[in-house]
């Protein structure tokens, strides 16, 4: 019999050691999110791709090699770079019409012709700002196209001055400062004043130093040493502006192992100081993809190209890599992930810009010369929804919205937290403490228990004095009387 | 009825021993000391030690405030858990006894495992009590769980420096020498398991693959 058992037992032991093995469905989601452990959950669809516009389409020939996207109001610009000109939509509920299409600059009488434009920026009053990439400046125009002022290559210094003045990308704000980005210039975005004169670089990212590179330098040969990575500040590849004036930039030059540790910082909102005020309050710093495997020879981190930043100061992020747009929310919470590499609606080949138009987004792909059009589902808008009732103030609204979320997507982390945080307000803290335990959210549980232990003690206090008196005065008492009972034995 | 007397008489002197462990893990020295050279501990004691500390590692998982300890439930394995906590202790007994005999170390294997059971008693003592006290903090309080659970371990550490010096009658230089080798001695073993699983595991295959062709060929 006890040998029986002990075979038994070895059996079980033995059925323990081999793993099991898991199978893993192939994955055919188009939106997904992060959890807590960085695991991907699928998610409904957030945004729809409405429709991909191309050149031929409106009557214009085909776009080439476009680069450069901006919105304003319903207005579209397209800088089409190989075509050398400008292109600007309208779009009306029904259709995408042509407005105009240039490019020469400088009105009937100097006209020049613009060469491989890189980007554009329209104020509010129809002035264009063109990174005229080809001609070595950065233009100023109104919007009959004469030219306000040009600005061309710093005189300072610190600037090489055999070297080519590429601007890339331009933004102005209401004043008619200038911000750009050119290439090959790392010490952050380039300003120039309203009146066009160069007025400094703004931004710069610290130069970390690397103790382990400084030791690898000091046994490596010249020759190894001229190999190494150099250690320069990272160089903006996008910029962009948010309603109130804040400069979000991207960055796709980093060291990919420092991306997790938040040191690489992909994104970054800069004040008129350039410090980096990007609140960072989820789970993952704003990197997108937390884990970067390699399927169809795609590999590495995602390398974000543009950004926009929506009037709820949600942010959305184009990742060059694998063709995705992040979402994330003014906390830094990742939202939502939605796109891809390929060729079918929704997907893009060489993603290159990325524009609001409302709630709508707009991506323009330079590879395949198409602008995609995409607006929010149910889904997409009861989170943007619930988002902005939230940054109102409005917690119990808000958290309505969050519910109707929660029956669409169970695994809608920021659903939870919303619902908990309107309970908290409410004084449920209990089931506030619930809603906050499913989504590790450990600060807010914190500060929901907190309130419950107190609670708890107010309502018990007079139990717990009780219990008290009887474990310290009743062994006391005991003792008394038998310390009595000696004595009167003793006489 | 002797029986009965007799059983009653091992209980009460198996708790004589468990108790001695609270004697031990305050005074260390001495403790081990008299634990192997007077005679008063018991096997039994160190299992029933070893036992609750396999029991708070795994009631910690569970029952230990999410705020302090984030679990994964699909990827916990009960069995990977147990035995990566019991193996390290068997065969850290093994290779510590391996090489104290080889350097006049005057424990004998029983001995060196109910030292390392006894010095697992603050583990238990301070890290039970606290899976059910880490339900009544707030993260702000966290620092006093961090400290508390710290604090048992180095008094673990502590109590098995001692452990080895008083049984195999050593210095302290050549007692924390000793658990150094006893670190690489663990990983030269779990080597040469390992090496031995996957010979064995090639070689099976081998028949296998005999036997599929052999299969393939007459069927």
């Amino acid at each position: 019999m006890k040998s029986k058992l002990k075979i038994f037992f070895f059996c079980f032991v033995l059925a323990w050691l081999f793993p099991t093995v898991t199978v893993h469905a192939e994955k055919t989601i188009y939106t997904y999110n992060y959890d807590f452990w960085g695991i991907e959950r699928e998610s409904p669809d957030s945004y729809r791709a409405e429709v991909t516009v191309m050149g031929h389409s409106l009557g214009i020939g085909d776009f080439k090699d476009p680069q450069g996207l901006f919105v304003r109001g319903n207005l579209i610009y397209i800088c089409d770079t190989g075509n050398n000109r400008i292109v600007v939509l309208k779009k009306d509920t029904e259709a995408i019409t042509v407005v105009e299409e240039f490019g020469e600059v400088g009105g009937e009488t100097a006209a020049t012709a613009l060469l491989g434009p890189q980007d554009i920026y329209a104020a509010a009053n129809g002035d264009m700002y063109i990174a005229d990439t080809g001609n070595q400046r950065i233009l100023h125009i109104d919007a009959g196209h004469r030219v306000v002022k040009e600005m061309r290559k710093p005189e300072d210094e610190t600037v090489d001055k055999l070297s080519d003045f590429l601007p890339v990308k331009v933004v102005a704000d209401r004043s008619g400062r200038t911000f750009a980005l050119a290439k090959n210039y790392n010490k952050g975005y380039l300003v120039y004043g309203s009146d066009g004169i160069f007025t400094g670089y703004v931004g710069a990212s610290e130069v970390k130093f690397n103790m382990v590179d400084y030791l690898w330098k000091m046994v490596s040969t010249k020759e190894q040493r001229a190999q190494l990575e150099q250690f320069v500040p990272t160089e903006y590849n996008n910029i962009a502006l948010d309603k109130d004036g804040f400069i979000y930039t991207t960055t796709s030059v980093f060291d990919e192992n420092e991306l997790l540790k938040d040191e690489a910082k992909p994104i970054r909102k800069l004040n008129s100081m350039g410090v980096d005020i990007l609140i960072k309050n989820g789970w993952y710093p704003p990197i997108g993809d937390i884990s970067w495997g390699n399927a169809g020879g795609v590999t590495g981190p995602s390398k974000f190209v543009d950004i926009t930043a929506l009037d709820n100061d949600t942010y959305y992020a184009l990742d060059r890599t694998r063709g995705r747009i992040f979402g994330y929310d003014f906390q830094g919470n990742l939202l939502y992930v939605f796109g891809g590499l390929g060729n079918k609606l929704g997907y893009f080949q060489l993603p290159a810009a990325i524009e609001h138009m409302g709630h709508e987004l707009l991506v323009l792909d330079s590879k395949s010369a198409g602008l995609t059009f995409f607006s929010p589902t149910e889904y997409g808008s009861l989170i943007n929804q619930a988002l902005a009732e939230y940054k109102r103030g409005n917690y119990d609204i808000s958290s309505e919205y969050w519910e109707k979320v929660l029956m669409m997507d169970g695994n809608n982390d920021l659903a939870y937290i919303g619902i908990g945080r309107s309970l908290l307000r409410q004084g449920k803290y209990k089931e506030a403490m619930t809603y906050f335990e499913l989504k590790y959210d450990d600060n807010n549980y914190s500060k929901a228990f907190q309130l419950y232990r107190k609670q708890w003690i107010e309502a018990n206090i007079g139990w717990i004095f009780v219990l008290f008196f009887l474990a310290v005065l009743l062994p006391a008492a005991a003792g008394f009387v038998r310390k009595v009972k000696k004595e009167v034995e003793e006489i | 009825m002797m029986l009965i007397n007799n059983k009653r008489k091992n209980i009460r002197a198996l708790a004589e021993t468990l108790r001695y462990s609270l004697y031990v893990i305050t005074h260390p020295l001495d403790g081990f000391w008299d634990l192997t050279h007077e005679n008063r501990g018991s096997v039994g004691a160190a299992n029933i030690i070893i036992a609750m500390a396999l029991l708070t590692q795994l009631f910690k998982l569970q029952y230990t405030s999410f705020l302090f300890i984030k679990i994964i439930w699909e990827h916990v394995n009960v069995a990977q858990i147990i035995l990566s906590f019991l193996a390290p202790i068997f065969i850290g007994c093994l290779a510590n006894w391996g090489l104290t005999t080889l350097f006049d170390g005057k424990g004998s294997m029983k001995q060196i495992y109910m030292a390392v059971g006894y010095a697992l008693t603050p583990y238990v003592l301070i890290q039970f009590p606290m899976i059910f006290i880490s339900n009544l903090m707030t993260a702000e309080e966290g620092a006093f769980y961090s400290y508390s659970i710290t604090f048992s371990l180095i008094w673990c550490g502590i109590l098995i420096v001692s452990a080895v010096m008083m049984i195999h009658d050593y210095s302290l230089s050549k007692a924390i020498l000793m658990l150094v080798a006893t670190i690489v001695g663990i990983m030269l073993i779990v080597f040469v398991l390992l090496l031995f699983f996957s010979l064995v595991s090639d070689a099976v295959a081998y028949f296998v693959s005999l036997y599929k062709e052999i299969v393939f060929r007459f069927y």
